[in-house]
């Protein structure tokens, strides 16, 4: 198999405290493939935002990387001095916030934002940037680029504001968008554009995305695979289709059950007791077994790994362990 | 059974969005209105759940404050149980407002971060004076108890709740007064969906238990489906449709449910072909001419741009739309 463009190896995150060491991400390990789009799907808190800070090389202090390795097309970047990190960032991996007016600086108009990007990532004239500025913004659909280039930020709707931004993230050209809840501050309506174009942008370009996002329908939409989070932990992970019809993990299950959908007619909702444990209080073992309905005294004690299933699937669940099934057959 | 609890109509609200004096005087500007709510008119039956649904701008917050007696309309009827609300009454509105209470969207922001939780359930049994002494710490340890939530958990304070529990405690505190009939604005955008489920079958247990009459909005199109008898679909302060939610979901009429519908992701992956979103919602300083919806319509005609379109009838409901008009003159000539 080639070299994935990403690789997450075992990464850790944690943040010291006066009351001990938090540990925001626990051993958290996936792979995005050449022009793939991996979802990432998790409550809050679940450390989704914080995978993606990690990658890019964006973790707020004291939050750290205690161990662990990020390689991005063969080369390691968890460990780059900070200029040099500062190169691959925005140039090699582009960034799409949540909210498109504090990623977007208020004071300067879109083409300077656009044009300062362009030009520190690539040797081209002021001129040429321009050009490509427009090209880039026609290309997101904003509707009369050439004009509307010289508005500042505050001219546009949010929805043409996420554009803008999606604009701004391709404008280097990057290998890998990773884009963080980028319809959330958005209408349904408005939602199911901006998706289309990050799709459809990314694919044209086969720039590979991660795709960070609480709400499931976007990832269906949009993801070949789904990593599914829980408390800093991956659930599961495996093609979009597979995990969101066929769940293994309880957790991953019990929120597919909670989703109310249009078509569904179920008097009740599925419910998952209880909320997702703080990270001073995540539990001995499976960090889900307090909540878990299947929950069996291995889960008490031990922590389980991601365990590989059939069709690329992963699960972290001693449900799925092959001693188990001998034992539980035996 | 089905007698009206609520019904509303013609509710409009402007409001004055005009800049200050002088700067009209020097610059030559008319005064501004937005009109948040145009003419609004529905019913809500006793036991049911009407919701409301609708992008940001679309008005749904401005109508439930109006009911609630949070915001004054600017004309338009509200009756509760037959009884006019009477704006300018102090009294009546305070015997009116016993009977109907509402459940926020941020529960971080609903709940008043100095007071202890029981101090916040009890408030309106003190303010309506329904119990004395030590049957309101009983009662309050009772709706606690209601909520899932424990007895003993009333000497905490909210910051001690996760997102969840504070909306359990807002809930608990609207049923305290022992209301009819519940503005629930919003009451789970703010919660992780696992969370959601558990206050989405808290309301219903609820409803069932206490035969509450719920007033939902929300922007979310399959909460509504899940938890509602009939919905209405508002559009730039407009209702465009209102139909049984069934009904809704399989067979939409105005152009504007449909696209609603659309844009909603597809989580079963079922494949089903649908028509692409244009457009956003207008300003609605200034909104198109004739019916607001036509810039971003599919099914556009001439008369859309100049007249704006009355409530046609429809199998559950009514939808304002001129293809209904057309199709009704068309069935008529058979």
């Amino acid at each position: 198999m080639a070299t994935p463009l990403l690789s997450v190896r075992d990464l850790i995150v944690e943040f010291p405290t006066r009351r001990g060491t938090l540990r925001a991400l626990d051993r958290v390990s996936f792979d995005i493939a050449e022009g793939e789009v991996l979802g990432m799907v998790g409550e809050s808190g679940a450390g989704k935002s914080l995978t993606g800070a990690a990658i890019i090389g964006l973790l707020e202090p004291p939050g750290r990387i205690a161990s662990g390795e990020i390689w991005l097309r063969g080369e390691r970047i968890d460990n780059l001095p900070r200029e040099k990190m500062r190169r691959i960032r925005g140039r090699r991996i582009g960034m799409v916030f949540q909210d498109p007016l504090t990623s977007l600086n208020p004071l300067y108009t879109v083409a300077e934002q656009l044009i300062e990007t362009i030009r520190t990532h690539m040797d081209v004239s002021e001129k040429e940037a321009r050009k490509r500025a427009v090209a880039l913004l026609d290309r997101v659909g904003i509707p009369a680029a050439a004009r509307r280039i010289d508005d500042y930020p505050h001219h546009f709707s949010g929805g043409m504001r996420q554009r803008v931004v999606i604009a701004l993230a391709l404008a280097a050209e990057p290998e890998l968008v990773i884009a963080d809840e980028p319809t959330t501050a958005l209408d349904v309506s408005v939602q199911a554009q901006i998706i289309d174009v990050l799709k459809e942008i990314c694919a044209e370009r086969g720039a590979s995305v991660l795709l960070i996002t609480h709400d499931m329908g976007v990832i269906a939409e949009t993801a070949d695979r789904v990593a599914v989070l829980y408390a800093g932990r991956l659930a599961e992970i495996g093609p979009v289709r597979d995990v969101i019809q066929n769940a293994e993990h309880p957790y991953t299950a019990g929120l597919m059950g909670s989703i109310p959908t249009l078509t569904q007619t179920a008097e009740r909702l599925t419910q998952i007791p209880g909320a997702m444990p703080r990270l001073n209080a995540i539990p001995q073992g499976c960090a889900f077994n307090p909540r878990c309905p299947k929950v069996f005294d291995r889960c008490y004690r031990d922590q389980p790994n991601l365990i590989a299933r059939a069709d690329g699937r992963q699960v972290s669940c001693w449900l799925y362990d092959a001693q188990v099934k001998e034992v539980s057959h035996g | 059974m089905a007698d009206v609890l609520l019904s509303v109509e013609g509710l409009t609200r402007r409001f004055d969005v005009s800049k200050p004096w002088l700067n009209r005087v020097i610059e030559r500007e008319e005064r501004q209105f937005l009109t948040a709510s145009e003419s609004v008119s529905f019913e809500i039956k006793r036991g049911e759940t009407f919701a409301l649904v609708g992008e940001s701008g679309s008005g749904k917050s401005t109508i439930a404050k109006m009911i609630v007696g949070l915001l004054e309309p600017s004309a338009g009827v509200i009756k509760f149980d037959g009884q006019e609300m009477d704006f300018a009454s102090g009294a009546a509105m305070r015997t009116l407002r016993r009977r109907f209470q509402m459940i926020f969207q941020d529960p971080f922001a609903s709940l008043n971060p100095r007071w202890r939780v029981d101090d916040i359930i009890a408030e309106p049994i003190r303010t309506f004076g329904l119990l004395r002494g030590a049957e309101i710490s009983n009662e309050v340890g009772r709706l606690l108890d209601l909520v899932g939530l424990s007895a003993a958990d009333g000497t905490k304070f909210p910051h001690e709740f996760s997102g969840g529990q504070r909306q359990r405690i807002a809930i608990a505190r609207a049923l305290s007064s022992k209301p009819e009939f519940i503005v629930c604005d919003e009451p789970t955008s703010a919660l992780d969906v696992s969370v959601q489920a558990q206050i989405l079958n808290l309301m219903r247990d609820l409803q069932d238990e206490f035969g509450l009459t719920y007033l939902l909005i929300s922007h979310d199109l399959s909460v509504v489906r899940h938890m509602a008898n009939r919905i209405g679909v508002l559009y730039l302060g407009r209702l465009v449709e209102v139909a049984e939610s069934k009904r809704l979901f399989t067979d939409p009429q105005h152009p504007y449910t449909r696209m609603l519908l659309d844009a909603v992701p597809d989580l079963a992956l079922s494949g089903r072909r649908r028509m692409p979103v244009t457009g956003e919602i207008p300003n609605p300083i200034n909104p198109p001419s004739g019916c607001t919806f036509h810039p971003r319509c599919p099914k556009v005609m001439d008369i859309c741009k100049t007249q704006n379109p009355r409530d046609f009838p429809t199998a559950t409901g009514t939808a304002a739309c001129h293809l209904l008009s057309q199709e009704a003159a068309v069935s008529g000539t058979d």
